[in-house]
This record gives structure tokens, C-alpha cells and sequence, in this order.
């Protein structure tokens, strides 16, 4: 890696559809050898993004730019080194999947496509390479697209939710792909909704939520601030919530159905808690910790304003790492 | 090799191989005169009221020229716009569109390419019709002279030029035609849209050509083009239809294209 612009840079981004801000002011920055989680839930505005970095879509503001070089301006050549997919991978159903990757591979240009061949077992499609991919399953599809992708021998991987739709086995094998590429140096940049794959793959996040990133950093000093989180089944969840509420150490209580959510300062408050409820008459049928899920998460981060609304800001301003 | 439009072309070919519409397309170029020589086999007599009509059974010649007088009104049309509508309605039906768009082609590129490969078909697909024609004609009622229309007559290997330059000249209305769909194509991002679309304003443009009161503007309809040919069979030569085919035909199709083209450089990539 030489000393040059970051694989990714992206400075007040927004994307506006009419009167919705699909993406609103969006800074972020891959540097290199990061795996860059880029989280949020379904619709937050992670695929739009990913989409004005690739120069398919043009922000109404703000600037991005590879490696340096900004895909409205720069064209194709912004795309040096930089491979990825956005959503669901698509090609030519009517083609084979090798066919497919022969044409991409033309308009790659250099040596691509003596990397077909490599790439076809790296995704371990070689045996269906000859079928027309109208025949393919998601997976197969989803593999397919990482095959494109190795095609051009990136230095940068832009996915977007790579896992999705896989079955078990999928995943993990995508997981270890992954992996594998960033062990050879690839900076990846990959857009997930799983808390739980961005913490085993991932050494940063960027989060965002209704457009807006609402935390940037490693993930390590996200998890910190979230604290542990609980939750409580009872008997009457009701007045478990009051009791929780009216206890020391035991804050951001909620109800979600029939459980009881909520954060300790620690195992001591947990434990005055449980004597507290049994003494309120509220008996226990199950109390946990819970590891902070991506929603919990979010909770947190906008946490002392009505968090419930589409367009909700959050009040705790994005923390640099 | 760097990329470039070549590459994108080749491939648009090779990818139209693929397709069904392709064929249905020349099928259609090629089933026309075949039906129309059988008919001919089968049956005394020729068509009447239709310029070459009379001399079908003096020489082959005149069986490509009868077929390209009353394909103009929707058969060519239909040819091109099957493959011109489709070309870039296709990628949005496929979502294909962000993955060539995301290689190491620009987008200009990737267009020219495209309107290539649309002009080529329509070509090739009137180049087939001819062929099929003349052979096929030819079987049927000799490779003979041809009378011109001005009641001169033509030895075969003229005639085979004449024709040869009636569908070159035939092929610039059939351009704009491609120009409209390939228009359409980028705005509707829909293929029957495009398709049928490119079709009906060749139609409406053709009703526009017969309805009294408009012989002023007439000469510069699109559908007129397709007459223009015609001058190549006179002698001496009328060259005033063919020189104003040409400036008609690239007035319709250099904005058709160049507006095709800024949608398509600036246009969101969003779905797929």
C-alpha cells in the first residue's frame, strides 16, 4: 500500500429523493486494511450509499471518493482497484455464470480474465459455471458476485450485506472469504444489519440509522459505552418494569412483550434487583444478560429523545474512535 | 487490453445471440419474403397497385424491392425497435446495469456499444430480409433484368446493385426508428414500453404522412424516408429523396440519441 488517499472518503454525503433524505450528511472514512463494518437496519440508507461511492447514483450533496478519486468526475477510473457489489448481485440469466464472468472480465480489461478460473474455485462454482445463472439459487448468485468481484484483483471490496439470504453454511463459508481476502490485504467495506457478523469480521463500524451516521468508530469502544444489557421474564412485567424503574444501578428500562429489557451498572444491582422483585411479589422465570443486539445498540445511541419516530436524531453526536 | 467501446459492442452482440428476441426479429425478416415467393408458387397472377408489383414474375430483383414498399409500415419498424427498445430496458429489467457500470468501462462507452449493436441488428436484419429475397426470388422468377421505374431495363448484375443500394438507403429511415427505441429504451427503462412505443410513433408518424392538408410538411415525415430508395430506380438517377433522407433521418435520430445519451450518463443507477 503505498502512501496515498484513503481507500474510502466520503464528506457530507445526501442523497435526497424529493422531500425524503434517504442519506443525510454521511462522512466516512475506510482506512487501509480496515474490514469496515457498515451497519444499520433495513432502509437506514446503507445501500444508497454504498451506491453514490461506486458513482451509480449522484448525491444531491457532498463529495466521495476512492482512493482519492471521486466516481462522478473521475468515470470508470475511479473504480481502479475497487470491486463489490450493491444488494443482490445480478447478471445475464441467459448466460452461464462463466460467460457472465468472461464479459465482465472484457470490460475489466488487462489480465482478468486469467483470473476466472482462480475465481470460479475460489467461490467453489466451477461445476455450475457451465449453467445459465437463471438457474442459479441466491447463494449461488451471491458467490457469483464475489467471483466479479476477484476479477478485478481489488484492493478495496465494496459489499453490500454479502451474507444475506445465505443458509448457515453459506454464510460462514462468505465469512471465511472475507477474511481470507483481508488477511492478503484487501480493504473491505462491507454494509450489514447483523451486529453479529460485523463483530466477528469487523474492526470498525460506521452506524447508521434513518440516513444519518450515528456513530463512527471501532467497535471495541462502541460495545463499552453500550454497557450489559438484560432482560427479565416474570410473572407480572407490569410492575416488574415499576420495580426496575424505582431500583439504583438500573437504568433504560422497556418493555418488549413480555419482557423486560433493561441495563446494570453491574452484578450487584442485578442481584439487589431480583431481591426487590421477589419482595414486590413479582416472581422471576427467567432473568439473562443479553449481548447488546444491534437494536439495544441504536437505543442506546439515541437514548434520552423519543427514539420511535422514522426521522428520530439522535441527541449523542457520532464519537470519533 | 484497456476496454473500450469495441469490447462493449462484441459483447452486446454475443449477448443478443443469446436471446430469443433476436431471432423472433429475423425470423420475421425472413419469413416475409419466403411467404410472399410461395404465394407467388402457388397462385397465377401479381400483386397490383404496388410499385415492382407487375414485374415479380419478370425477375427476382423486384421481390426484395415489393417487400421493402410494404415492410415500411410496420415490419422494419417492428425489426428495429424489438432490439433497439430492449437494449437498455433490458439491463434495468435484469438490474444488470450497476454490475457493467461498476467494471472499468465508462458510460459513454457502454452506450456506444449498445447504439452500435442496435444499428447492427436493424442492419443485418434488413441485409437478411434482402438476401432471403433475392435468392428465393430469384429461384422463383429468375435472376433476370429488372425494369426501373423509369420502363428502362437493367441487366442482373446492376440489378443486384441497385438493390444492394436501396436497402443501404432503406437502412437510414430504420436508424432513426432505432434512435426513438433506443430513446425510449433509456427513459421508460422498460422493454414493451420502449418497444411498442418506438413502434406507434413510426405508426402515428405514417397516419401523419396520408392526412390531407399536411403535403407541406409532408416530405419530412419519418415514414416518407422509407420511399426514398426509389430514386436509385430511375434513370437517370433522382437523387433529391435520397440527399433529403439522409439530413430527415439524422434530424429524428442525432437528438433521439443525444438526449438517450445524457439520460443515460446521468441517470441514477437506484434499482436492481
Amino acid at each position: 500500500m503505498t502512501n496515498e488517499a484513503p481507500p474510502v472518503e466520503a464528506e457530507g454525503l445526501v442523497k435526497r429523493y424529493g422531500e425524503i433524505v434517504a442519506v443525510d450528511h454521511v462522512d466516512l472514512m475506510v482506512e487501509p486494511g480496515d474490514v469496515y463494518g457498515y451497519l444499520g437496519p433495513n432502509g437506514a440508507g446503507k445501500t444508497t450509499s454504498l451506491r453514490m461511492l461506486l458513482g451509480l447514483i449522484r448525491p444531491t450533496e457532498g463529495a466521495a471518493r476512492l482512493f482519492g478519486r471521486d466516481p462522478l468526475l473521475a468515470g470508470a477510473r475511479a473504480l481502479e482497484g475497487v470491486a463489490g457489489f450493491v444488494e443482490a448481485p445480478q447478471f445475464y440469466p441467459y448466460l452461464s455464470g462463466r460467460k457472465n464472468l468472461e464479459l465482465l472480465a472484457a470490460y475489466d480489461g488487462d489480465s482478468a480474465a486469467c483470473r476466472i478460473d482462480g475465481a470460479l474455485d475460489t467461490v467453489e462454482l466451477a461445476d455450475r459455471a457451465r449453467d445459465k445463472v437463471g438457474g442459479y439459487s441466491h447463494g449461488m448468485r451471491q458467490r457469483l458476485g464475489i467471483a466479479a468481484a476477484l476479477l478485478r484483483d481489488p484492493r478495496l471490496l465494496l459489499l453490500d450485506e454479502p451474507t444475506t439470504g445465505l443458509d448457515p453454511p453459506g454464510m460462514r463459508d462468505m465469512r471465511t472469504l472475507i477474511g481470507q481476502l483481508s488477511d492478503r490485504g484487501v480493504t473491505v467495506l462491507l454494509s450489514s444489519h447483523q451486529l453479529a457478523e460485523v463483530e466477528e469480521m469487523c474492526n470498525r463500524v460506521g452506524i447508521i440509522r434513518s440516513g444519518e451516521i450515528v456513530y463512527e468508530g471501532a467497535l471495541a469502544d462502541l460495545k463499552r459505552t453500550a454497557g450489559g444489557g438484560y432482560r427479565l421474564r416474570s410473572t407480572d412485567p407490569p410492575r416488574a418494569v415499576r420495580v426496575c424503574e424505582a431500583q439504583d444501578g438500573i437504568t433504560q428500562v422497556r418493555l418488549d412483550g413480555h419482557e423486560v429489557r433493561f441495563s446494570a451498572a453491574g452484578d450487584d444491582a442485578v442481584a439487589a434487583l431480583s431481591v426487590a422483585l421477589v419482595e414486590a411479589g413479582v416472581a422471576i422465570t427467567a432473568l439473562a444478560p443479553t449481548g447488546a443486539t444491534l437494536e439495544e445498540l441504536f437505543f442506546r445511541l439515541t437514548e434520552g429523545e423519543e427514539s420511535n419516530g422514522a426521522g428520530a436524531k439522535p441527541s449523542v453526536p457520532a464519537e470519533a474512535a | 487490453m484497456s476496454p473500450n467501446v469495441l469490447t462493449v459492442y462484441r459483447w452486446e452482440l454475443r449477448k443478443l445471440r443469446s436471446l430469443k428476441r433476436t431471432y423472433m426479429g429475423f425470423a420475421i425478416a425472413i419469413s416475409i419474403p419466403l411467404i410472399f415467393v410461395i404465394a407467388l408458387a402457388l397462385q397465377s397472377g401479381q400483386p397490383e397497385g404496388i410499385l415492382f408489383g407487375r414485374y415479380v414474375r419478370q425477375s427476382g430483383f423486384a421481390i426484395p424491392l415489393v417487400v421493402l414498399i410494404f415492410g415500411s409500415v410496420w415490419l422494419f419498424p417492428l425489426v428495429t425497435s424489438l432490439v433497439a427498445g430492449d437494449i437498455f430496458a433490458s439491463e434495468d429489467h435484469n438490474g444488470t446495469l450497476k454490475t457493467i457500470l461498476t467494471r472499468s468501462l465508462d458510460r459513454g462507452q457502454i452506450f456506444a456499444g449498445k447504439v452500435l449493436a442496435a444499428a447492427s441488428y436493424a442492419a443485418f436484419a434488413l441485409v437478411l430480409m434482402g438476401v432471403v429475397a433475392i435468392v428465393a426470388g430469384g429461384i422463383e422468377s429468375g435472376f433476370n433484368s429488372l425494369t426501373t421505374l423509369s420502363g428502362t431495363k437493367v441487366g442482373p448484375a446492376k440489378a443486384l446493385g441497385l438493390v444492394a443500394a436501396s436497402l443501404g438507403v432503406y437502412l437510414l429511415p430504420m436508424l432513426s426508428i432505432a434512435a426513438i427505441g433506443l430513446l425510449l429504451s433509456t427513459i421508460t427503462r422498460n422493454s414493451a414500453a420502449a418497444v411498442v412505443g418506438a413502434l406507434m410513433i413510426a405508426l402515428v408518424l405514417q397516419i401523419g404522412s396520408v392526412i390531407p392538408g399536411l403535403e407541406e410538411i409532408r416530405p419530412y415525415l419519418l415514414p416518407r424516408q422509407f420511399d426514398a430508395w426509389q430514386g436509385l430506380l430511375r434513370e437517370p438517377t433522382d437523387w433529391a429523396p435520397i440527399v433529403r433522407a439522409a439530413w430527415v433521418c439524422a434530424a429524428y435520430a442525432v437528438p433521439c440519441l443525444a438526449a438517450a445519451y445524457l439520460v443515460f450518463l446521468r441517470r441514477d443507477v437506484a434499482g436492481g
